[in-house]
């Protein structure tokens, strides 16, 4: 009964720890090391890495931030500000390389580091 | 007890039928590792409910062929934390087919942001018998532990704690993987343990810039390796098993990741060949699809 007892509460620990932790605020920007900031895009411009990046973007992250990028419930749009103008494509491939898993964000490190290039050129042609 | 040969498993087609129903209604997106025993240290997505079938054929030297099958159900219950229910089952030719346990794991990711060599922890609860899925390979498991009748193999119950350190890299497309297995049978006997290590590489890193279904890209090939290392009263190499092959995986244009390795035992304790196939489906945000207006 006692070791039930203990299941349950780490649980629901987890559970609000995961819950509270849920909201994204862009504090994550902080974190990003000055190299990493002033990385550039090999593919910056390029039509095809669009392309492309629409591609893996359909695949990997429009189940979260929506089909157009307008963000859901939980989780942010990619149109905003923030990400269009005050983040550089470093701090993006920062972002996808480490995540920001406290708050829901998972390493995307697997697609290795061109796909990552080439989502973050599509998403940085959103807005125009 | 069901006589079997010839009946891989009314629960099979059963299986599969879901699995055509899911790929007729989901569109999901998988891109996975081509490992069958080896764990990276990728986890799954958050809220992301992946449903994998892995088998496994062999032939043990004068004994029946056999098919060890589990399916997986893994969810990202958060970016760090995945779980995961495993059923195993399997068919003896000649003699019959059972399903022999359940598998409850955890894995959790300490570290929350990437470094060069990633630690994940995992916990597992087995309650098995009969099993011949070989998810793992500890201690002095070998080809001796093929040869009894289903019969005489369900007796033998094992409830064991399986822990793993899994260490994990992703570098310029490679991905490395070292896993360290201690086990212990919770009904007695001593630890045992085993190792795994695997790497893989998409046979190209940038993505296609058009829909295709067997663009490079969506292939990824690798190695893998997977023994025991003895036991808590003898740590080493004597008296176990080894196997190595080559692995790869397709990731298929309706969201199904297909995955093939011929492995081959690298000793006189090993089964000779295994034969490793393995389809995974993932549903992306699973709780959201049955929330109103999502």
């Amino acid at each position: 009964m006692k070791r039930a007892r203990a299941w349950l509460l780490t649980i629901t620990i987890l559970t609000v720890a995961a819950l509270a932790f849920g909201v994204a605020d862009g504090s994550w920007m902080r974190h990003v090391p000055a190299k990493d900031h002033e990385r550039k895009n090999p593919y910056e411009g390029r039509a095809d890495a669009v392309a492309a990046g629409r591609l893996v973007y359909e695949d990997h992250c429009s189940k979260c931030h929506g089909e157009n990028a307008q963000g859901t419930k939980k989780r942010p749009s990619l149109r905003s500000q923030r990400v269009q103008e005050e983040a550089t494509e470093g701090d993006l491939h920062w972002l996808l390389v480490n995540g920001n898993m406290g708050r829901g964000m998972p390493s995307w490190s697997k697609l290795g580091d061109p796909q990552i290039w080439q989502v973050i050129t599509y998403v940085k042609t959103l807005n125009k | 007890m069901v006589p079997a040969q010839g009946r891989i498993g009314q629960w099979r087609s059963g299986l599969g039928f879901l699995f055509l129903l899911l790929a007729g209604s989901f569109y999901g997106h998988a891109q996975e590792r081509p490992y069958f025993v080896t764990y990276s240290h990728e986890m799954e997505e958050p809220g992301n409910l992946e449903i994998e079938m892995l088998s496994v054929v062999g032939k043990p030297p004068g004994g029946n062929r056999f098919l060890g099958s589990t399916t997986e159900f893994e969810y990202g219950a958060t970016a760090w934390w995945t779980t995961e229910l495993y059923l195993d089952g399997q068919t003896t030719w000649h003699d019959s087919t059972i399903f022999t346990g359940y598998r409850w794991e955890n894995r959790f990711r300490p570290l929350l942001r990437e470094h060069r060599i990633n630690p994940v922890i995992y916990i597992e609860f087995e309650n098995t018998s009969a099993d011949k899925a070989l998810r793992e390979v500890v201690g002095h498991d070998g080809r001796a532990d093929f040869y009894d009748s289903n019969a005489d193999a369900r007796a033998d119950k094992e409830r064991e704690l399986e822990l793993k350190l899994i260490l994990g890299s992703n570098f310029r497309g490679w991905n490395l993987s070292e896993n360290f297995i201690a086990e212990k049978n919770l009904g007695g006997g001593s630890w045992e343990f085993g190792y795994a290590l695997a790497a893989s590489r998409p046979l190209k890193l940038a993505a296609s810039a058009h829909k295709c279904a067997f663009c490079r890209d969506k292939f990824m090939a690798g190695v893998e390796m997977y023994g025991g290392l003895g036991d808590a009263l003898g740590f080493g190499l004597k008296n176990t098993s080894h196997y190595l092959g080559p692995a790869i995986g397709w990731s298929a244009p309706n969201g199904m990741t297909l995955s093939f390795s011929p492995q081959f035992g690298l000793n006189d304790y090993s089964i000779p060949r295994l034969y490793r196939f393995g389809i995974k489906y993932e549903i992306e945000q699973i709780v959201n699809r049955f929330r109103r207006g999502e």
